[in-house]
């Protein structure tokens, strides 16, 4: 299932949000296919977790069901900002999604100008930018640049940056984009959409 | 609309999905044609509010009226609390983002004496003062239900109308009354007249009694099979039924068990109809069968074969909390449970059968061994074991002998587990008993916190076990628990006094501040010991006492 989490829904959590799927799918009267043994449950695999207070057009789910049928859309009744866009049996496999297209909205405590919005871009365009990430071995330094791509940089009423992260195989995110800015360039606040998957060919993924 | 104010703190706080509503099932009403609106409070977090069943059942019945509209309010946990107060976000509904300060009618439910100071602070976060005579005719009415009702007079200088029992019907009474009235004094004095309601402005012209409400014919009572399924998991996500009201028992310190009578079931067919809508309503893999002592329900093992034929093939569990240790109950367990196996737990509440038998409690030891010893052949492996100590006339046998009944229990494991690899885990926990208004205890003595202490000390060198845990409540609360469940009017000062040195969220134990409610009952000229520990005497008037139950 391909569905958008908007608005209100941005702060339900990636754990919260499979039980939320689970019970929608249920309601709906969609015949889930579930695990043996002692404590059954059943198969729905989110992919890329997004964190919490990050907005999405562009989420992915895989849903085991029984039967050979696909479940009609509009029976699935979900919280307000969730929008199940699409539902179709995969052909392809969640690791070939590479890159990550996301719209950002930087806001700060003073006016901006096109001279920061070129600052940033010239910072996000270096030949390399080394960044520390956490992994689950630990920490890491790596240079983000090989895995940023298409960045734009535009003045608004905030500054809007959009570009393409690598998703998987290093997993980037907003943050550590907004990490490689100096102090100055820090906002106070900012808002963070998905806006579209691709794979390594820059084919949009479906 | 949410404000980008808001936005800002959401992304700061932890679980923010706590303040953002938009939950599957919350009810939007458009404000052109809405007449009332009213904030139902919860004075807790959302994960226990969401949690609890008087909640959906009011939340239901009101917006079941047209032109009301009826939304959700929780108490912020502190990290919200601190950027609401920061970024001066008045406290608002979560449907609309609306501030209930400008509601009509803010509701609280009030069932733990602990939570008074978060009554307070929800008035004052939402700009409302807090007493009702400081208030303003433009201002909400501010009204209050639930078990706290039943000794109103601590929150009596707040609450402009308490709502003793039942709330189902009042509350659609009373919004009648809201209609019909054009002023605060006209509607308090209406209010006053219907049953169930109690308006402490009004007491000292001559209110000899109130008595309390009750849904007479419980089949025919609203009950919501289409409640709102939080997007977050709170403390019981599930979908429930409700058996019957009152209890047949009468244990001496249960005052539910006196406020709650008399004894008024649902049929089983309609409980089959309800358990299956709300299932199917909700996609819950739970249904819990509630009441005060389920296994006193007639049609129980009836009512358990209807839903699990639908159930079990759909995965979905059944659960019974609130079993008596016998056998029948430990059989249905049995078969109910096939899909998950959750944990049993028993309260004998006290450790002697002399004790048990004085407390009313009339369960035999013979009775629990023989349900355990089901429990374990059945391939259970773990019970929780409930008790109180302080109980009126308890001596050192009695705290001893719970150590005995736990010891009992796990050698019953041990002969007649079929698993002995798996191990066991033996829960016991004891609360302190308090002393709760309208039961046969009323006028008693709660045991000093370091008698409380001693008692304590003296189970857990007790205990021998590995296998047997020892958790106990803490004796610092459940001390001013004991002194606000029998207070009176004065201890309103006390309660005010405490929240403004800080006090918020005193049911959570790394919350409550001993020291502070000291200082606060120092503050006004009174003390704990007055309310908690003292005996009274059979001629002495009781606060509550023109409550009728």
């Amino acid at each position: 299932m391909r569905y958008s989490k908007t608005g209100r829904a941005k702060y339900i959590s990636h754990l919260d949000l499979t039980a939320t799927l689970q019970r929608a799918l249920l309601r709906a009267g969609i015949k889930l296919k579930y695990s043996e043994g002692f404590n059954p449950h059943p198969y729905i695999s989110v992919a890329l977790p997004l964190s919490v207070g990050v907005e999405s057009i562009c989420e992915l789910v895989d849903v085991a069901i029984m039967g050979e049928s696909l479940p009609d859309v509009k029976a699935i009744k979900l919280p307000d900002g969730i929008i199940i866009t699409d539902i179709y049996f995969p052909s392809r496999k969640i690791n070939e999604i590479k890159w990550l297209e996301i719209s950002v909205k930087l806001y700060y405590d003073r006016e901006v100008d096109s001279e920061l919005a070129s600052n940033i871009m010239s910072v996000l365009t270096q030949d390399s930018i080394v960044i520390t990430k956490r992994t689950k071995r630990g920490t890491k330094d790596i240079d983000i640049i090989p895995h940023i791509r298409d960045v734009n940089v535009e003045c608004n009423d905030c500054i809007l940056l959009s570009a393409k992260i690598s998703a998987q195989e290093p997993t980037l995110n907003a943050v550590d984009l907004l990490n490689a800015l100096c102090d100055d360039f820090k906002p106070l606040h900012t808002d963070v959409k998905r806006i579209e998957l691709y794979d390594a060919k820059m084919v949009k993924f479906e | 609309m949410i404000s980008q104010k808001l936005e800002k703190v959401l992304s700061k706080v932890q679980k923010p999905a706590r303040y953002s509503g938009g939950e599957y099932n919350q009810i939007i009403k458009d404000k052109q044609n809405v007449n009332v609106r009213v904030a139902f409070c919860f004075p807790d977090t959302y994960e226990i509010g969401m949690s609890n069943l008087g909640l959906k059942i009011l939340y239901g019945a009101l917006n079941n009226i047209d032109d009301v509209w009826c939304e959700r309010v929780f108490a912020p946990w502190t990290d919200m609390e601190h950027e609401m107060r920061e970024n001066a976000i008045p406290l608002y509904g979560l449907e609309s983002y609306d501030s209930i300060r400008d509601f009509d009618i803010v509701a609280f439910t009030i069932g733990y004496e602990l939570s008074y100071t978060n009554v307070l602070n929800m008035l004052d976060l939402a700009g409302i003062p807090l007493r009702s005579a400081d208030r303003e005719e433009d201002g909400p009415l501010v009204i209050a239900g639930g078990a706290c009702s039943y000794n109103p007079e601590p929150m009596a200088e707040f609450i402009d109308l308490f709502v003793v029992g039942e709330g189902e019907d009042v509350v659609v009474e009373l919004v009648d009354t809201f209609k019909s009235t054009d002023s605060k004094k006209a509607f308090l004095e209406a209010a006053s007249e219907l049953h169930g309601v109690y308006v402490p402005s009004l007491y000292d012209q001559g209110i000899t009694y109130v008595k309390k409400r009750i849904v007479e014919d419980l089949d025919s009572a609203y009950f919501p099979v289409d409640s709102i399924i939080p997007s977050t998991s709170i403390v019981h996500d599930r979908s429930v039924l409700e058996l019957f009201r009152g209890c047949i028992r009468g244990c001496k310190f249960c005052m539910a068990g006196y406020t709650g009578n008399p004894v008024r079931s649902r049929s089983p067919d309609l409980l089959t109809k309800q358990g299956i809508a709300a299932i199917s309503n909700s996609g819950y893999d739970e249904l819990a069968l509630l009441s005060l002592s389920t296994s006193d329900y007639k049609h129980l093992s009836e009512l358990c074969d209807g839903l699990l034929e639908w159930c079990e093939p759909r995965k979905v569990n059944l659960s019974l909390p609130s079993l008596r240790a016998d056998n029948f109950s430990i059989e249905l367990m049995e078969r109910v449970q096939k899909v998950r196996k959750s944990g049993l737990t028993f309260a004998p509440e006290a450790g002697s059968q002399r004790l048990r038998d004085y407390i009313n409690k009339n369960i035999k030891e013979d009775d629990l061994i023989n349900a355990c010893r089901v429990a374990f052949e059945g391939g259970w492996n773990s019970v929780k074991l409930y008790f109180m100590l302080g109980l009126p006339t308890e001596t050192d046998e009695d705290v001893t002998a719970i150590a005995d009944l736990a010891h009992t229990v796990l050698q019953t494991w041990r002969d007649f587990t079929n698993n002995k690899k798996r191990g066991v885990r033996i829960t016991v926990s004891t609360s302190c008993f308090i002393p709760k208004p309208h039961t046969p205890f009323q006028r008693e003595a709660q045991i000093p916190i370091d008698e409380y202490s001693r008692r304590v000390e003296l189970l857990r060198s007790s205990i021998r076990a590995k296998s047997i845990t020892y958790n106990w409540h803490s004796p610092q609360q459940g001390y001013i628990e004991a002194a606000l469940s029998r207070g009176d009017r004065q201890l309103g000062n006390v309660v005010e006094a405490v929240w403004k040195m800080g006090a918020r969220m005193d049911s959570w134990s790394d919350h409550f501040s001993y020291e502070k409610w000291i200082a606060a009952f120092d503050e006004c000229s009174t003390d704990a010991e007055h309310y908690a520990s003292r005996k009274r005497g059979v001629d002495e008037k009781l606060p509550w006492e023109f409550i009728q139950i």
